[in-house]
């Protein structure tokens, strides 16, 4: 008897992520436009547009992709609420255009970018990165975007700047979520300014090759794949330069549990759970969590000499 | 059909949906991006949920005055034990998958877990005398024994309030209802279910 080898799967037979769109999503860009012919404003920036001009990298992993669904359906972002679902049923209202990044504090060339001329900032490209949050679970995401340090460049920090602190937009208008208290907002996160030159940090504009969905951070977010995922803030409006050490929203909210490195350490547990296992979204069993989220090759030389059990 | 007249089996309908939507929903493939996060909670909530209800069923017979609602405690208690049974199956088999050490580890290390099992393990006696066998041999010691119910939903509660990473609304929620529950078991709340139901039936004497 003849046995086959498993066929590779050709790239025709891959469901697109146009299919995996449901009803609600479109019935949501159908609300959107509505609204926004008959307010006369501009309409949504095109969640689910296929980005032009997106590069490979090298930056690829040999892991399965988490579905385009969960990750557009299973996300934290308490501005709209702090169940996981919260984001795609209620991030309709976040209007991603117009919209500015502002690059302040400690540069030289302190400069306000209007989003559209961002995105042609730097080529864009795909990057495949494992994505673990604090709660114990994990995804590998395609992002598109490009890298923090093209801005850092471009800005020239001064000599004072040694964090960068990024700040999420703050309308409680748009974000209905703001109305409730339980996080100071707006939303905070920071980094050493090495951390944040480094080339695995991105600026991340899509996914899945097409534009960022509101509820995964559009117009643009942070991914900085070795640390737990709410170190990566979502809809920028501000990269702030400064000196001190920025206190970013969770370590304001439980210093004890939330620290201003937040690298993944599968040896330092949160207080209250373990870190040393995860659970991959689709797959059954648990798999152990890596050092640095698995990118310790890149990273590690950046805490040397660092107590990381004191430095969480 | 006599089954159809008894109320108790269509309580313990009422109580079986909760279940019979976890496993509609697991058919349907509606569990959502993480499966087993939605077992744990969903079977976690109604436990907690039957508690809180076997919990009502004392005040609610004050308040109405009416004695035969004690009838439907026993079932009540007995569902709420189910589905923290279900609860921690859930985590032994789909969450850690029969880890013995990382169950231990999380049993002694994890203040919500140590929590979340004591309540667990106090429920089991609870379970096992709730015969009329049991009630009989036991005598007092038995209404002794199952006063522990209130120490096992103050438990119950705290174990939720200390899993939340921060938004603490929904098992305060949950704490704010023993508070009231227990709180009408004092003296002072007898008394005042006692007025309430004298205001509403004045003429019953």
């Amino acid at each position: 008897m003849l046995i086959r080898p498993p066929a590779e799967i050709a790239p025709s037979e891959i469901t697109p992520p146009d299919i995996y769109r449901d009803r609600r999503r479109f019935m949501q860009g159908m609300g959107a436009l509505a609204a926004g012919a008959a307010l006369g404003t501009a309409s949504d920036a095109g969640a689910g547009v296929k980005l032009a001009g997106v590069r490979d990298s090298v930056h690829t992993l040999d892991e399965k992709r988490t579905p385009y669904k969960d990750v557009t359906t299973y996300n934290n972002f308490y501005e709209f609420g702090t169940g996981k679902d919260d984001p795609a049923d209620r991030a309709g209202s976040l209007k991603p255009r117009p919209w500015t990044v502002a690059i302040e504090g400690e540069v030289h060339r302190p400069q306000t970018w209007d989003i559209d001329a961002l995105l042609k900032l730097a080529p864009l490209e795909e990057r495949v990165y494992r994505m673990r949050c604090v709660e114990g679970w994990s995804m590998v995401i395609p992002w598109v975007g490009f890298p923090l340090n093209e801005i850092i460049r471009r800005a020239q920090p001064t000599g004072n700047a040694k964090y960068v602190e990024f700040v999420t937009l703050h309308d409680p208008k748009q974000m209905p979520g703001q109305r409730s208290r339980v996080l100071d907002w707006p939303y905070v996160e920071g980094l050493r300014l090495d951390e944040a030159m480094h080339p695995l940090t991105l600026l991340a504009v899509g996914l899945y090759g097409e534009v960022l969905p509101n509820q995964n951070g559009a117009p643009i977010r942070l991914v900085v794949p070795w640390k737990y995922g709410f170190k990566s803030a979502k809809s920028i409006v501000s990269i702030r330069f400064v000196e001190k050490q920025p206190v970013s929203s969770w370590m304001a909210a439980i210093p004890r549990e939330y620290g201003f490195y937040s690298n993944v350490n599968p040896q330092v547990d949160h207080p209250r759970w373990s870190q040393a296992k995860e659970r991959r979204i689709g797959e059954f069993l648990k798999r152990d969590t890596l050092m640095f989220n698995g990118y310790g090759e890149q990273v590690a030389s950046l805490y040397r000499g660092m107590d990381l059990k004191k430095f969480f | 059909m006599a089954g159809l007249r008894n109320p108790k089996s269509w309580l313990a309908l009422l109580c079986l949906l909760p279940l019979m939507r976890l496993v509609a929903l697991g058919m349907d493939g509606g569990l959502g991006a993480n499966p087993i996060e939605f077992i744990t909670r969903s079977t976690g909530t109604w436990a907690l949920v039957g508690l809180l209800v076997t919990l009502s069923v004392t005040p609610l017979r004050r308040l109405t005055g009416r004695a035969d609602f004690i009838r439907f405690r026993r079932m009540l208690g007995l569902f709420a034990f189910f589905y923290a049974c279900l609860h921690f199956a859930t985590y032994l088999w789909l969450d850690q998958f029969f880890d013995p050490a990382a169950i231990a580890r999380d049993i002694v290390k994890r203040p919500f877990i140590t929590v979340g099992f004591s309540a667990f393990t106090l429920l089991i006696p609870l379970a096992a005398t709730s015969n009329h066998a049991m009630m009989r041999r036991l005598g007092r010691r038995w209404q002794l024994l199952h006063r522990l119910v209130y120490l096992i939903a103050v438990l119950g509660v705290i174990h939720y309030l200390w899993l939340v990473k921060k938004d603490l609304t929904e098992p305060l929620l949950y704490g704010g209802m023993l508070a009231l529950l227990l709180a009408v078991r004092l003296p002072w709340g007898v008394a005042v279910l006692q007025a309430a139901r004298n205001r509403r039936v004045p003429a019953r004497s």
